[in-house]
């Protein structure tokens, strides 16, 4: 298979509107994918499914990501003269992330036998401009995965042709694999807390009497 | 009442003496019909349960009835969602009395590994009267004929007259359990206090 760098000059040639990037994962893997603008998402999609030479004719995997607003440090080393000595200085630079969606589309080819092609989509923002191209009418096998996505992070596939909720019941609020989705309160008395339950159990421990003063 | 010592004694002289209730209770205890109707891994075992290898049919429980109405006996097996959750209690309320509860499983019994999540119901004994709860991540298939023997002493030992008679044996007590509604972010009412009462949170 061509690599993804192939990949990516080829639908420039052929799609010149599109904005591609070939992000690698923070991992000792290292597995790279190609992050396509949303609005040209669909081409790009039905390229690499008709092309001859890749023919990615088996979307395997459909999953959703939720990158909340943050700030990234990252640690560079510099070099300073300090009264005419050169020392090693690190010096944090702080850049703000800001919050987006991403769905991951993993292909593969089955007449060809190779893959997969990892591929990104990110929406706008985590709150009201959430709309990606639905990629189901390429891949009808997307549909159920896609709904699920819907379901857990609230991203809303523009041209899917059934988008319902698939795991929680139809008037559940909110999108509960967001991060910063909160679960009812509802705990319960554990023998043996620890760890996060241990802080959730402290919260609805008893208001302990006042011991009285001593004299 | 007959006397354990003279029932016996006529025993030997080939004269068998037995109440009633004996006789009625016998009967219901090895004949005890299960629900097909299983919802996780815990499933497996209990299908394992009713196969020839371990042979529940030598309790009387191996007809797996696809129809609650006729049957006894619902084993909760697997983890219950709170979306699945108002459909095992309407299932619940189908079957004719006298009917009885198994919880099988960590999942069944508290939620299990799922108990902190959002999307599982603490327990089963939240909506329903559990008769026997069988611990385990799934039980061995054993256990869960334990769990049925258990219930047979426990349908043997019923008597059915006095304040104490069982509830399909009471008018006064009903056999239907309020189904839960799809609530915004959990099941409402979350439990039915009739039947559960949550345990009080301590040091």
């Amino acid at each position: 298979m061509e690599t993804l760098e192939q990949i990516k000059a080829r639908l420039e040639a052929v799609l010149p509107m599109t904005k591609l990037d070939i992000l690698s994962n923070e991992c000792p893997a290292g597995d790279r994918s190609l992050l396509v603008h949303a609005a040209s998402g669909f081409a790009v999609a039905k390229f690499l499914r008709d092309d001859p030479l890749l023919k990615l004719d088996y979307c395997s995997n459909v999953t959703g990501i939720d990158w909340p607003e943050a700030t990234i440090k990252t640690k560079v080393k510099k070099k300073v003269a300090v009264a005419g000595v050169e020392k090693e200085i690190e010096e944090t630079i702080e850049t703000l992330r800001s919050g987006h969606l991403e769905v991951v589309y993993h292909l593969y080819s089955m007449e060809l036998k190779h893959g997969p092609v990892v591929l990104r989509l990110r929406t706008e923002n985590r709150t009201d401009n959430t709309q990606l191209p639905s990629l189901t009418p390429l891949w009808r096998g997307a549909e159920f995965q896609e709904r699920e996505v819907y379901d857990l992070y609230g991203v809303i596939f523009e041209g899917h042709p059934d988008l319902r909720r698939i795991l929680m019941w139809d008037n559940f609020e909110g999108f509960p694999m967001r991060r910063d989705y909160v679960a009812p309160d509802d705990f319960e008395y554990e023998p043996t807390p620890h760890d996060e339950v241990l802080a959730e159990a402290k919260k609805h421990y008893p208001v302990e009497p006042k011991s009285e003063v001593k004299p | 009442m007959i006397e354990e010592g003279l029932k016996s004694e006529l025993q030997k002289q080939g004269v068998y003496v037995t109440t009633l209730e004996d006789l009625y209770n016998w009967g219901r205890a090895n004949s005890v019909w299960p629900l097909t109707f299983g919802l996780a891994c815990c499933a497996i075992e209990m299908i394992a349960a009713s196969m020839s290898r371990f042979d529940l049919a030598r309790f009387g429980a191996e007809v797996f009835r696809p129809s609650p109405r006729q049957a006894d006996l619902m084993i909760v097996a697997g983890t219950v969602t709170k979306k699945m959750a108002p459909l095992v209690v309407r299932l619940f309320n189908q079957m004719p009395e006298p009917k009885y509860v198994i919880a099988m499983g960590a999942c069944a019994i508290s939620g299990g590994p799922f108990k902190q999540g959002y999307n599982v119901l603490k327990g089963i004994d939240r909506y329903l009267p559990v008769d026997v709860s069988i611990p385990g991540c799934p039980p061995r298939p054993e256990a869960l004929i334990h769990a049925i023997m258990t219930l047979q002493e426990k349908i043997l030992a019923q008597k059915l007259t006095g304040p104490d008679r069982p509830r399909h044996l009471n008018a006064d007590v009903p056999g239907e359990y309020p189904v839960p509604a799809y609530g915004e972010h959990d099941l409402e009412p979350p439990m039915n206090p009739e039947v559960w009462h949550p345990p009080a949170i301590k040091r």
